[in-house]
């Protein structure tokens, strides 16, 4: 920069009479993304996509934002079929030192170009409808969890998946638990513990509820622990799936049933927790971000991750100082949602305190299944790519037991080493309850 | 009982990080709250302490160039032993990773521009490109690559009077990628050494291209992304299939050298046991009276308290937006310190570009404890400093001095807040 010489004629052209230009049609109609114009294209974010990174043909997040919106402005452009290539990580969010909504621009990309350039009848949206909507079917199959869990792994059933809809075969369904975890609590009778001060609505989201009920039994002791009453009211899929996919309507009417239930808790003093990190970040940023139900604003700024929640309103260091569970090592992952909450190091930070535990961050790689994305047939591979640096770094750890918040990260990270993977709420149960 | 540290140091780059490990060497709990990914991964990676006084230069030995500076500069506060302690916080942090300790001197770095950067640290990757090393030069881009022009590049750095020949060459990647394919996608083909268009490994391809070009000149010089986890590998390669030695020249955004800077100053954290909370921006303060009793963290909405004994306010200036700006004021955002500027925003600056402008010095203003103080003089906070670019009164840019301002103010108020602490 320095080097550039100044002009022969330094004089800018005299303008007196200077007439403002009205640059869009029609004032209330102005199409310009909140934020789009504030991306200077230093390609930061594209630097830390993890789709870039292994896949040469998808364009990266800010062709997918800001230049998508300046093309589109003219009108009648389509949006990029590569928008569904994008795995909504999230990751460009935090990467932008512009603040520009990257995500939020994807969402809605992805949002309209299913709505209206995606064929309804088409293998792909079919597919892609069935997996975000991943919580009917396990409602539907966790009622006969031991012949669904059979079903499902059935090599031949796994083919007909593969060639019918798209689902590779090349990974295990997960098991359905015997009994959800909504179950339980009913069963044991629902809150132990009744406090006026110390309330929790519990949004367990689906995978916890059909699939490792152990992990919302761990909330549940933990927080009983530090006297919280807990409520777990009715609640459908966060959306999470939906927006990756571009089911907005899908994702709006489950919201619409979060937000009111959830909302209708924070007036009577409850705060919302969230077991699973990709759950928290749909009510606390994608949900403002994209709806606008009544309570919408309150129940993201009331939604916490569980130990994020602890750290702030506990001496949860100081527990953990105390207490001493049996020699055991773990390979921490942080999931892409954790990070963008600024979750990414309490697990470890923490734990590193905890007599008996040695535990180690497995490197800021993403896991690559991104939720329903590694999933699809087309996606596997890129997935797994994605997905190389976590397994490496992970076999190179002392601990051979896996250690994360997400599910799906859970999945990709057994499915590429073979090991067991546990929630940080379970070691927490096991120190503290 | 809410999080709790000795010291809360508030940003996430270069100052911030000197600022923490200097606290946590006094023996305390130190914390670092950043919000976006480091502005580091944007700068050169190179680190400069001052090269420029007023537009003249360039200054051969920092130091000596500091009793120049205006009276109000950071430099003047800290001293040259606060510089000094700044340096040896970097050095002991990245190791062997950067070269350029064995001096006082500047050293002189060639620039994708084609400027000769005097500079104070280097990565190892560039110490054989330095223009004082007399040998005649070749600088290689690669097609595609929009902001690093080969003899753009040669052309300046002769014009810039270096005692040595240099030529300029652009030739195809031997591996065809998106046509705006980022630099860290030749970087990774190298690492992994990936298969060229023509089958065989990139690192072997691409010596054999440059090759063809080379005739007497003694270096190569490629812009930084010669491999990323594998770099040292991939430039001894090279540089052994071509017979000479083989350096990078540092890039604008997204710049691989600032990227590995990041990594390393993280690493070091780590290692002495700072903590991090990232991703969310600090955005206010609790206070009894002139005690800053927590930092409030802005997580989606909701503020989370962050309480320590001693604060370090390191958010950077007006483009790491530790600085804010509009038409009417010019404020610091966290705390709202005051920040002197004229009320005539049209002399906020000059109308050369490359003028002294007022707004390069905006900043908070530092007593002699680097505590943020208000018009009147008095600090501001008993226990808050600031660091880096918040910090007025430098024209960093001018004197390229940015690195050197974050470095020494950082030791100096991490060492203090870890002190009281």
């Amino acid at each position: 920069m320095s080097d550039a010489e100044n002009p022969s004629n330094p004089t800018p052209d005299e303008q007196t009479d200077f007439e403002p230009v009205q640059v869009f049609d029609d004032e209330t109609e102005m199409d310009l993304r909140p934020g789009a114009d504030n991306c200077y294209k230093c390609t930061s974010c594209d630097t830390s996509c993890p789709v870039a990174e292994v896949d040469d043909d998808f364009p990266g997040p800010k062709f997918q934002g800001p230049e998508q919106w300046r093309l589109k402005r003219k009108g009648d452009e389509d949006i990029d079929d590569s928008i569904m290539s994008c795995s909504n990580c999230m990751r460009c969010d935090n990467a932008c030192p512009s603040s520009v909504p990257l995500s939020q621009m994807h969402n809605t990309a992805r949002g309209e170009y299913v709505d209206e350039q995606m064929d309804k009848l088409s293998r792909e949206y079919i597919r892609n409808r069935i997996l975000s909507n991943y919580r009917i079917m396990a409602e539907i199959g966790s009622k006969v969890p031991r012949l669904t869990n059979f079903a499902l792994n059935n090599s031949v059933v796994q083919k007909v998946n593969e060639k019918v809809l798209g689902i590779t075969s090349e990974r295990d369904f997960p098991e359905f638990a015997q009994q959800t975890f909504r179950e339980w609590w009913h069963e044991r009778g629902g809150a132990r513990v009744s406090s006026e001060e110390k309330k929790i609505a519990y949004f367990h989201g689906c995978y916890s509820n059909y699939n490792t009920p152990e992990v919302a039994k761990a909330l549940v002791r933990v927080f009983e622990v530090f006297g919280y009453e807990i409520a777990v009211p009715r609640q459908r899929c966060s959306g999470t799936p939906m927006f990756a996919n571009g089911m907005l309507d899908d994702a709006e009417r489950a919201a619409e049933v979060n937000v009111s239930e959830f909302s209708d808790l924070i007036d009577e003093g409850y705060d919302v927790i969230a077991s699973c990190t990709s759950c928290s970040m749909s009510l606390r940023q994608e949900y403002p971000e994209l709806f606008e139900f009544h309570g919408t604003a309150e129940v993201s700024a009331h939604t916490y991750e569980a130990m994020e929640y602890l750290r702030i309103h506990e001496d949860l260091e100081a527990e953990i100082e105390n207490a001493s569970v049996e020699e055991q090592s773990f390979a921490y992952h942080a999931p892409c949602h954790a990070r963008n909450q600024g979750l990414e190091h309490q697990a470890v930070e923490l734990f590193r305190e905890l007599d008996g535990v040695n535990i180690e961050d497995v490197g800021d790689s993403c896991s690559g299944i991104s939720g329903t994305y590694g999933w699809k047939d087309e996606k596997y591979d890129t997935s797994m790519k994605i997905g190389e640096e976590m397994f490496d770094h992970m076999e190179h750890a002392e601990g051979n037991v896996g250690m994360t918040e997400c599910p799906t990260c859970s999945m990709q990270m057994e499915h590429g080493t073979g090991y067991d993977i546990k929630h940080p709420l379970q070691l927490l149960e096991e120190a503290l309850v | 009982m809410p999080i709790r540290e000795d010291v809360l140091v508030v940003g996430g780059g270069l100052a911030a990080a000197t600022a923490a490990l200097a606290a946590r060497e006094t023996g305390k709990s130190v914390r670092l709250v950043a919000h976006k990914k480091s502005t580091l991964r944007q700068a050169s990676g190179l680190i400069d302490v001052l090269g420029y006084v007023d537009g003249d230069g360039p200054r051969a030995n920092p130091y000596g160039a500091v009793a120049d500076l205006p009276e109000d500069h950071p430099y003047g506060l800290v001293g040259e032993a606060g510089i000094r302690e700044g340096l040896r916080i970097f050095d002991d942090a990245v190791g062997d990773a950067y070269a350029g300790g064995h001096t006082d001197a500047n050293a002189l770095v060639p620039t994708y521009g084609g400027t000769v950067k005097p500079t104070a640290r280097y990565p190892e990757s560039v110490a054989p490109g330095l223009a004082s090393i007399d040998e005649d030069t070749l600088f290689v881009g690669f097609e595609g690559t929009t902001d690093f022009s080969a003899p753009v590049v040669a052309e300046h750095v002769v014009a810039a009077g270096v005692p040595f020949a240099a030529r300029g060459v652009t030739v195809p990647f031997p591996k065809t990628f998106r046509d705006d394919a980022r630099a860290t996608r030749f970087a990774k083909a190298l690492d992994e050494d990936e298969a060229a268009d023509d089958g065989g490994g990139v690192r072997r391809a691409l010596a054999d291209a440059v090759a063809e070009h080379l005739t007497d000149e003694e270096r190569v010089g490629f812009p930084a992304m010669l491999g990323d986890d594998r770099d040292a590998e991939v430039r001894e390669e090279l540089a052994d299939r071509l017979g000479v030695s083989v350096f990078e020249v540092p890039t604008g955004p997204p710049s691989l050298l600032g990227l590995k800077l990041e990594d390393r100053l993280f690493a070091a954290l780590d290692e002495a046991g700072v903590r991090l909370s990232t991703g969310n921006p600090a955005v206010g303060y609790e206070a009894d009276g002139d005690r800053i009793e927590a930092v409030y963290v802005d997580r989606k909405g909701k503020n989370v308290p962050y309480h320590a004994e001693q604060f370090v306010l390191a958010t950077g200036g007006l483009v790491g937006k530790g600085i804010g700006s509009d038409r009417e004021r010019v404020t610091e955002p966290v705390f709202d310190c005051h920040v002197p500027h004229s009320e005539d925003r049209y002399e906020w600056s000059e109308s050369e570009a490359f003028g002294g402008h007022a707004f390069a010095r905006f900043g908070v203003v530092p007593d002699e404890e680097l505590r943020p103080t208000a018009a009147s003089g008095e600090p501001e906070f008993s226990n808050l400093r600031a660091a880096g670019g918040v910090v007025g009164g430098a024209d960093v840019a001018r004197e390229k001095s940015a690195s050197g301002v974050s470095l020494a103010t950082g030791a100096v108020a991490g060492g203090r807040a870890g002190e009281e602490a």
